[in-house]
């Protein structure tokens, strides 16, 4: 048995509030360039809703990601090597600019340069693209929110699969939020659809990442990935995807999008993998069994067996140890509450959603029935065809059993833990009734309502022996921080190299949002910058010390 | 033969494909940022998908056209039995179809260019010349043969231009059977070399890393973290700020 790991990441979607923050930071860390204006690594789309770019899910058209051919073969469902390269000077299937959308910004110039007038001056829109005035007709998030409902709403391809009759009637209308990054498959498309071999798995934690000196811009890419998560850089002509933030998850942070979740509702852990399985598992014939058969190729990291083997593939100890601690593993086996997206595209994704039991509870209360009552959820559950056929259309290609268990079993935490909190007697047939223990049941609400920075990030180190080669850490001794890196050179104080200044913000930030309240605040040692000052406390340094007065 | 032949068919030649080959090297090694199709596809595709293939496949038939013709001497043909009226035939109605449909798809690609908006404005100087001399040479090509084949009474260029192409690859250049070739040849001659020489610092390099090695590799790549790869390390060539 050969062992892999990878970075894996779960959302809890009951918990986004659709606020855009994770794609604005995530923006403005890696796509706030020409070429890639239009781009968004991490988006965030209403479901209902026709997506970005408009209709990726529809892969009758798009012709993303795998399918069987009729030897029950895996092959890419837009045409194999020959007719790949026969259609590679025109891609038949290459999304236009105008399926994601043009991007636009404002002559502000105008508000300044206007001569006296009668009216306000108005800034007016400019295409990024020609740079001529343009009408903004469509963006990443236009249906936002369910805007434009009634006519937008119906063009979403789960929807349209779900039922031919469904319209979307406000009365039973249902929404959330679906965040989305590129899904750093196990089975990745986009790296099989591109023809130099540009783009590749890291073998060490599995993100998939775009060599920039070997893309060729064939653009091949942009059609394998069926969640139409590679980009084509229309300035440098070449391809750029999400990196999983692969500099700051080498020293052991979250992604961007993870760290400034509003509703800190990701989690990133290590996940165990037999990669000589994925093939196999990603050719089982039946849609519906790719969520078990994505499963099956994922190892307990507990197993001793898995445990000699990975060793063996030369995984290190403190991977192995943050495989066990993974609050991925957990999500998705041991609590059980994880799906992937998609499974149907037969790519392996490896971002999992907890699916939103919101939809649901929104339909008792707006009936006047108690969203918290188990007996009333798991009846709801068993009776809401369109939200619970909606969200299997998106997490397990349409099989509502595996849907409907996690939403009982969200249910059951809601339930049993409103009696834990009203001082109630703790109910165990409320946890029996969805298979789980108590005990689980408050587990699994830690992790999901109260898991602290350290629990929903199990993230290790790249590894120690390649310490040396980070860059900007001048030296070793910089590292060292008891004390204040710099501070305790041989020669006295400021001896020795400076410590650079990701260093100094890194252990600083991390010490700030690792604790939990303000008292901590007081902590902060070392120096404090504007970078680094997060408005909490009054860090030594920061504000001219003396009489109380100026500090408060 | 006088001085101004050495350097038209012997010094320019040697020049052409000397710059052709180091100017490859040199762009690979500094630039492999740069060495993409830039496809302009995301612009525009109602156009792209008729123009590019027809000038594509187009050029590719003139591309194994010309090997055969320069590369392969008359005498291989003619001992496995193809006669100069059948190769002459077939050189020319695959020939003409090529080039008409080459020419096709560039005037295509070039309207293209010049009237859609976005793909206009990312149209760079560089990419005016280049198709300046591709234009230049592909039509002097085509006029050359139509003129000397269909209207002319037909032109052996087997038995000039080709063996001197290939005696510069000999080493032994021989000027003298260049200078006696139809104008016409002659023009289409020059500015291929000239095309050659401007080629490496064009976008036409993607055609020397056509991706060829794709139909045997398997499909998944699994690559290494390279060593110095990790942390806050200086921005990469092309991701510097937004400037618009
Ligand atoms: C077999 C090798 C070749 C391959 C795979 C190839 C592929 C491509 C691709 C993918 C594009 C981008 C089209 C787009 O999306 O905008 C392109 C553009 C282009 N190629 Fe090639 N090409 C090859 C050979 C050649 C040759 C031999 C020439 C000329 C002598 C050539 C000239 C061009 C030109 C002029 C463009 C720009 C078209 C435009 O956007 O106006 N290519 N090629
Ligand atoms: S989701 Fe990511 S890894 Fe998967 S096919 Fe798309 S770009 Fe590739
Ligand atoms: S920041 Fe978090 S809560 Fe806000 S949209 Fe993104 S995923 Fe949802």
């Amino acid at each position: 048995m050969k062992v892999m790991a990878q970075l894996a990441m779960v959302m809890n979607l009951d918990k986004c509030i659709g606020c855009h923050t994770c794609s604005v930071t995530c923006k403005q860390a890696w796509t706030n360039r020409s070429g890639t204006e239009y781009v968004w690594f991490n988006n965030v789309e209403t479901r209902p809703g026709q997506g970005y770019p408009r209709t990726y899910q529809d892969q009758e058209r798009w012709k993303g990601g795998w399918e069987l051919n009729s030897l029950g073969r895996l092959k890419l469902k837009a045409g194999g090597r020959v007719r790949k390269l026969f259609s590679i000077f025109a891609n038949p299937l290459m999304p236009s600019i105008q399926d994601y959308y043009e991007p636009w910004t404002y002559d502000y110039d105008r508000l300044f340069s206007a001569p006296m007038q009668e009216d306000t001056p108005v800034a007016r829109p400019r295409s990024l693209i020609t740079g001529e005035p343009t009408k903004i007709s469509w963006s990443a998030n236009w249906d936002d929110n369910l805007a434009g409902g009634p006519e937008l709403a119906p063009a979403d391809p789960v929807l349209r699969k779900v039922s031919d009759q469904v319209r979307l009637s406000f009365e039973q209308a249902f929404m959330f939020y679906l965040p989305r990054i590129c899904e750093h498959c196990l089975n990745p498309s986009c790296v099989a659809s591109c023809p130099s071999g540009a783009l590749y798995k890291r073998s060490e934690d599995g993100i998939v990442l775009v060599d920039q000196d070997r893309c060729r811009g064939w653009r091949m890419c942009v059609t394998g990935c069926p969640y139409k998560k590679v980009y084509f850089n229309h300035r440098t002509g070449k391809a750029e995807k999400c990196t999983f933030c692969f500099p700051r998850v080498e020293v052991g942070i979250p992604t961007v999008c993870s760290e400034t979740c509003v509703g800190r509702l990701r989690y990133i852990g290590i996940i165990l993998y037999d990669p000589d399985r994925v093939v196999e598992a990603a050719s089982v014939p039946d849609d519906k069994a790719l969520y078990e058969a994505q499963k099956s190729v994922m190892l307990d990291p507990e197993d001793p067996a898995v445990i000699a083997a990975a060793r063996a593939s030369g995984i290190p100890e403190d991977w192995l140890e943050a495989a066990r601690r993974s609050p991925i593993h957990k999500l998705i086996f041991e609590y059980g509450v994880a799906l992937p997206l998609h499974p149907e595209y037969r790519t392996m994704p490896m971002v999992w959603y907890i699916p939103p039991l919101s939809p649901v509870v929104d339909v008792l209360s707006g009936t006047g029935h108690d969203g918290e009552d188990a007996g009333n959820l798991f009846g709801a559950i068993d009776a809401l065809r369109i939200p619970i056929g909606y969200l299997a259309e998106l997490f397990t290609a349409g099989d509502p059993a595996p849907v409907r268990a996690v939403l009982r079993r969200l249910a059951a935490m809601r339930s049993y833990m409103r009696r834990v909190n009203l001082g109630q007697e703790r109910d165990e047939s409320i946890a029996a009734a969805v298979g789980m223990t108590g005990e689980q049941v408050e587990g699994m609400h830690r992790l999901l309502a109260l898991a602290p920075y350290g629990e929903r990030y199990v993230i290790p180190k790249a590894h120690a022996e390649q310490g040396a080669q980070l860059e900007e850490l001048a030296t070793g001794c910089s590292l060292d921080y008891e004390g204040g890196p710099g501070m305790n050179g041989p020669f006295g104080e400021a001896s020795g190299m400076p410590a650079p200044v990701a260093v100094e913000n890194f252990h600083a930030l991390r010490e700030r949002q690792s604790g939990d309240d303000l008292d901590q605040a007081h902590e902060l040692r070392g120096r404090v910058n504007l970078l680094n000052w997060d408005g909490k406390g009054t860090p030594d340094g920061l504000f001219p010390n003396g009489d109380g007065e100026k500090r408060s | 033969m006088n001085a101004l032949d050495v350097v038209l068919w012997v010094v320019a030649p040697y020049v052409a494909l000397t710059v052709f080959a180091l100017g490859h090297v040199w762009r690979y090694r500094y630039d492999k940022f740069g060495w993409t199709t830039r496809s302009s596809q995301m612009y525009e595709s109602r156009l792209l998908r008729i123009g590019s293939p027809l000038f594509h496949f187009g050029i590719l038939v003139v591309v194994l056209g010309h090997v055969g013709g320069l590369v392969i001497p008359k005498s291989w043909t003619e001992a496995v039995g193809v006669s100069e009226e059948l190769y002459h035939v077939v050189a020319v109605v695959l020939g003409t179809i090529a080039g008409v449909a080459t020419l096709g798809g560039l005037a295509i690609l070039i309207y293209r260019r010049r009237t859609v908006g976005p793909v206009f404005s990312a149209t760079t100087r560089n990419d005016k010349l280049m198709y300046a001399v591709l234009a230049l040479t592909i039509v002097l090509g085509l006029a050359a043969t139509v003129l000397a084949n269909i209207v002319g009474g037909g032109y052996d260029y087997r038995t000039t231009i080709s063996p001197w192409f290939r005696s510069i690859f000999y080493f032994q250049p021989d000027p003298s059977l260049m200078a006696g070739a139809p104008l016409l040849f002659q023009l289409h001659a020059l500015s291929a070399l000239l095309l050659f020489a401007i080629w490496p610092f064009t976008r036409l390099v993607h055609m020397l890393t056509a991706p060829v090695g794709y139909l045997t590799r398997p499909y998944i790549v699994y690559r290494s973290r390279e060593e110095h790869r990790t942390g806050a390390r200086a921005p990469q060539r092309g991701w510097e700020p937004s400037s618009r």
